[in-house]
């Protein structure tokens, strides 16, 4: 059993409940599954007495094999990439200039940049896009790249913000006091050490970005999910759930890569590089120690 | 000017429907949410595994690809169901594993010395959660709450592009009646999307900052 602190080691009694539980729950999830998947499976009929074939059937397979379908998809990928791509980079370069301005010493500059950022934040995405690609005429591509940069740019820029000013003053000073210029210390100094410790957010964010291209379906861009759409148009409704299916385990695979990776990046970067003191050290027990996942310690050591 | 008054009935319909969307939504999210986020503490691990798995894959599916498999998938599956409650539907499978999250982070929050007092005077589990951990837990999941409902208010704007007629739908048929205010058009649907979301995010904020002197 997991060693929680919520409850006692357990007794025998307690094991087989649990065992108990566990094999119950377990057949119950089989049977879901299992019912979800017949009925799937079963053939269907229709009002008009009319009989179609179940959505496992052979019938709505064998498109699979066909090399024109994996080239849609292939293209679908590609363009979903190249939108993600180019919008990831556009979106840290505006971010970063974001975080610069939101923490500018002239009220006169912080003050718009925050109401824009807020502005920006508050909105749907959507509706970014659509603004971009009716106003601008841009092309659908780039509406969606530019949407997505300024919305995702103003997300990172928050974030490089918050931890430009988690650092501690004495980083600031130690710049201004070895004779740095602000825009120097900043830049040398702060914006370095916020940039490592933030970066764990910022990918989470393009990890969304990556599945926000999606949205770009709306404005008729041929990425993955308008490809599904297209070929349900060529190929008629008998496909659909076929296509979904495909296209849903590409998402899946995609973004769960790009998931991992992130999660990796933040293991190895995290306490190495830039990890500082912050000023105002949080009084022990304030901060979160993880009641429930946390495992019993073994010896009688306070865990820290 | 006209064209904004021209469009006023329109917007306003457009905007009940994303608060209806909101609101509908967001309490089966946070019903559904709350009880993953129960199943992924929960000491059964069978149950544990398939809250996570829950959680894993559906945030890792794009928003627009579960409101397409609403729109058009579930109906070729013999679900015959209006368009706005299909987006209920795909909107508040969405949100919930992010409610999961907000709820078991500040669930983890807690610190271990309050779990492991109420154990040492002898509460049970039931007791340990019900009444020291969760009163806890709920101050502190608040404001990502309210951060997740914010971003289901943004997310609404997606059913629009699936026969649902809520702001982003009215936007659109906004813009083609009034091609030459086109700015001005877009200008209004975001103010009123600023209008729910601006004070969600002040009320988190508020919150954020009481519980931080509290603790």
């Amino acid at each position: 059993m997991s060693g929680s602190v919520l409850y006692d080691a357990p007794g025998p009694k307690t094991r087989r409940r649990s065992a108990i539980a566990s094999v119950v729950s377990a057949l119950a999830l089989v049977a879901a599954g299992a019912w979800i998947i017949a009925t799937l499976a079963a053939p269907r009929i229709a009002a008009n007495g009319a009989e179609t074939p179940g959505m496992f059937d052979g019938s709505r397979w064998d498109i699979a094999l066909n090399p024109q379908l994996w080239e849609n998809f292939g293209r679908g990928v590609l363009a979903t990439l190249a939108m993600a791509g180019v919008a990831a980079v556009l979106a840290i370069l505006f971010g970063i200039l974001l975080s610069f301005a939101r923490t500018a010493r002239s009220m006169w500059i912080r003050v718009p940049t925050a109401a824009l950022l807020e502005f920006v934040r508050g909105m749907p995405v959507l509706l970014m896009i659509f603004f971009i690609f009716l106003v601008f005429s841009t092309g659908a591509y780039w509406a969606g790249v530019l949407g997505l940069a300024v919305y995702n740019g103003a997300i990172i820029g928050e974030a490089l913000r918050a931890g430009i000013v988690s650092l501690p003053k004495g980083q600031g000073e130690a710049g201004y006091s070895i004779g740095l210029t602000p825009v120097q210390t900043r830049l040398s100094i702060e914006f370095p050490q916020a940039f490592r410790q933030m970066l764990p957010i910022i990918i989470a964010q393009l990890v969304v970005l990556l599945k926000d291209t999606s949205l770009a379906y709306v404005v008729g861009y041929n990425e993955l999910a308008r490809t599904i759409k297209n070929l349900q148009n060529a190929l008629g409704n008998r496909y659909l759930f076929t296509l979904f299916i495909i296209g849903l385990l590409i998402y899946l695979i995609m973004n769960l890569t790009l998931s991992w990776l992130a999660r990796v990046i933040a293991k190895r970067s995290g306490p190495k590089l830039g990890k500082v003191t912050p000023d105002d050290v949080p009084p022990v027990g304030s901060q979160g120690t993880q009641a429930i996942t946390m495992v019993r310690p073994k010896s009688g050591k306070p865990p820290s | 000017m006209d064209a904004i008054i021209d469009v006023t009935p329109l917007y306003i319909e457009g905007f009940l429907q994303t608060l209806a969307l909101l609101l509908l939504a967001g309490s089966g999210a946070f019903v559904l949410g709350v009880l993953v986020a129960a199943l992924r503490i929960s000491p059964v691990p069978v149950l544990r595994g398939f809250a996570t798995a829950y959680t894993e894959l559906l945030r890792n599916v794009p928003l627009l690809l579960v409101l397409f498999f609403c729109a058009f998938v579930l109906p070729l599956l013999g679900v015959q169901l209006d368009y706005f409650v299909l987006a209920v539907i795909g909107l508040t499978a969405y949100t919930s594993p992010f409610v999961a999250e907000a709820v078991r982070s500040g669930i983890n929050g807690v610190h271990i010395g309050q779990a492991e007092a109420a154990r040492s005077i002898g509460l049970p589990f039931g007791q340990t959660i019900s009444l020291i951990v969760l009163p806890q837990a709920a101050r502190m999941v608040v404001p990502p709450l309210i951060n997740v409902f914010i971003a289901l208010t943004k997310n609404t704007s997606v059913a629009g592009a699936f026969f649902v007629f809520e702001l982003f739908g009215a936007t659109t048929r906004g813009t083609r009646d009034h091609g030459d205010e086109v700015i001005l058009m877009l200008l209004f649907a975001a103010v009123l999307y600023l209008v729910i979301t601006v004070p969600l995010g002040l009320i988190a904020g508020a919150i954020e900052k009481k519980v931080r002197v509290l603790r």
